[in-house]
């Protein structure tokens, strides 16, 4: 347990004279969740391809469950689960028989095969439409069935590339809970994404990839503290209600131009209770008020000083 | 169930894309007995071949059955490779090869039945051939060795092909050669140039040997040369498979 499950150093590929992964080095701990972070175009899939052998490295070392992904890589694939950005399940084949056929090619016994279908069918909410063809299922329902067929013959080490783009708000709740699940069983997982939430939900260490290299790597917490934190703005109608309103709020930052302030907040219902109840007090009222929380745009800005790509 | 190859798993996996869309097994198994009725009826009169002709004709057919249902293979394996499914087999330790010899096996069996619906119907049509059932078994044995061959030449055709559609076309020489053999007539039949193309071609000794061991006659010479055509060929088309198949990503 001691070594890492995953580690990579000086990992560099390009595609023609396009450099993609410039010099990339991490380590993941077995039995822990790591995230890569970064925007549209950053070289999230092609970091996931080339850690699970769909595509080789130009340079550098890759060691995945402690085997050399160069030379070793069968026995890589043994170890690894891939559920990849976009949905690798056969379209003409139902969802039960996808699952059938993950569960034959890792000679899972007939006894228990059966058994494990069901069991994922069920999990991920599959069963209703276990009998249907691939090609009449969702976006989200295809997705559920590819990460249901990576998890068949209970590989230690995941990797889920965008494993929540695309579903809606509860299916991301369940994925969530499975990834937690799976954690608990000692699984590694890696997962990419593109939301600092969800890396702050599961993972234990995040790497941020910007343009091949990583600009920031650290636990949630400590990337955190590089952007600035949830906080209120408050937009006033007139200077002299700013400046009352900045001295109101010790610790709050003020846009002039704006006529805006910026208040620290944890965001719950009880600080911005009193938040309003002290503007009341002191006869105060804003024009606008809303409350921000951190997002990847604000990492981004914060770590690399330009915008994401999608927002450029 | 615990024991079962990889090949044969995904062998299982095509016959099901087949069965959830057979209009092209249908074909590869209507087209022949069609030709069939339309060169007995309709040409047969015409060539002089010196036996019965569908005599004749049967066993050009039947090779002909093979390559038509070539296209389908070729149009199948790529549209295989463009969908996601391909790189999931790929990050799995399963044999590389087994997703390819799927689709060459699920070829040589459609093939068969397109044989069996064809020689059935040659038979209707007063089919009449010597051979004892060593013969037959002769018979079976170059055919699957030619089903084989094709398929695996094929499969590397479908690979190499930009989409499922360049692929039909890309399988296209390979349904072509039998007429420019000795399948539908005797090679000293046909014009100059031709007639050197379709004496020298592999199609020609592998359709003599059927025809030699459906008259209980065979020829070792044509055996051979058949033999080895087919042998040569499945070795390309297996090699040539293999490295496309490990270079599109
Ligand atoms: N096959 C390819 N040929 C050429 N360039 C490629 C190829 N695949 C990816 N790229 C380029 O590599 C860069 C990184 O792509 P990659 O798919 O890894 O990004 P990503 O972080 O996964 O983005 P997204 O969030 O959109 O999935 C992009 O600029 C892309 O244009
Ligand atoms: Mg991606």
């Amino acid at each position: 347990m001691t070594s890492p499950a995953i580690s990579v150093s000086g990992l560099r590929k390009a595609y023609g004279d396009k450099v993609v992964l410039d010099g990339i080095d991490f380590e993941v701990a077995a039995g822990s969740v790591f995230s890569l972070l970064g925007p549209n175009g950053a070289g999230k899939t092609t970091t996931v391809n080339v850690l699970t052998t769909l595509l080789k490295a130009d340079g550098g070392t890759v060691r995945v469950a402690g085997h050399d992904i160069a030379t070793e890589a069968r026995a890589v694939r043994a170890a690894i689960g891939v559920t990849g950005q976009f949905a690798a399940v056969d379209e003409l084949l139902s969802g039960q028989e996808n699952l059938q056929l993950m569960v034959d090619l890792h000679r899972v016994g007939s006894g228990q095969g059966g058994r494990v279908v069901a069991e994922l069918l069920e999990r991920f909410d599959l069963v209703e439409s276990a009998r249907k063809l691939v090609s009449t299922y969702s976006g989200g329902m295809r997705r559920k069935l590819d990460l249901a067929m990576t998890l068949v013959g209970n590989p230690r080490i995941i990797f889920l590339d965008e494993p929540t783009t695309g579903l809606d708000p509860r299916s991301r709740r369940t994925m969530w809970e499975i990834v937690r699940g799976l954690v608990a069983d000692g699984v590694t997982v890696f997962l990419t994404t593109q939301y600092l939430e969800e890396a702050d939900q599961l993972a234990d260490r995040v790497a941020v990839l910007d343009q091949g290299r990583l600009v920031a790597q650290g636990t949630p917490d400590d990337l955190k503290r590089q952007v600035p934190g949830t906080h209120v703005r408050l937009r006033f109608a007139t200077v002299s209600e700013l400046d009352a309103a900045a001295r109101l709020f010790t610790g709050s930052t003020r846009d002039d131009e704006a006529l805006a302030l910026r208040v620290p907040s944890d965001g719950g219902t009880k600080s911005l209770r009193a938040l309003l109840d002290r503007l009341d007090e002191h006869s105060l009222g804003a024009e606008e008020f809303s409350v921000h929380t951190p997002d990847l745009d604000d990492v981004f800005l914060a770590l690399t000083g330009h915008a994401t790509e999608a927002t450029r | 169930m615990s024991t079962k190859s990889p090949s044969l798993v995904m062998l299982r996996r095509n016959f099901k894309h087949i069965a959830r869309n057979p209009t092209s097994v249908f074909n590869a198994v209507l087209m022949p007995v069609v030709l069939m009725l339309m060169f007995v009826y309709v040409f047969g009169d015409a060539f002089d071949v010196g036996v019965d002709y569908v005599d004749y004709v049967t066993p050009g057919l039947m090779l002909l059955a093979v390559c038509y249902g070539l296209g389908a293979t070729a149009t199948a394996v790529n549209s295989d490779m463009t969908k996601g499914i391909i790189n999931r087999f790929k990050v799995m330790d399963v044999s590389r090869g087994a997703v390819l010899t799927g689709h060459v096996v699920a070829s040589v069996l459609t093939n068969l039945i397109a044989i069996a619906a064809l020689v059935g119907v040659a038979f209707l049509l007063g089919f009449n051939p010597a051979a004892g059932l060593l013969d037959w078994l002769g018979v079976i044995g170059v055919v699957v060795l030619l089903g084989f061959a094709a398929g695996w030449l094929t499969v590397a055709l479908g690979l190499a092909a930009k989409s499922p559609e360049t692929a039909g076309i890309a399988a296209v020489p390979l349904v072509m050669l039998p007429f420019f053999s000795s399948a539908i007539v005797p090679a000293e039949k046909m014009g100059p140039g031709i007639r050197q193309f379709a004496e020298y071609q592999p199609f020609t000794p592998v359709i003599e040997t059927v025809r030699g061991l459906l008259d209980s006659a065979p020829s070792s010479g044509d055996a051979i040369a058949a033999v080895a055509w087919c042998v040569g060929i499945a070795l390309v088309g297996y090699l040539w498979a293999r490295s496309t198949f490990t270079k599109r990503a």
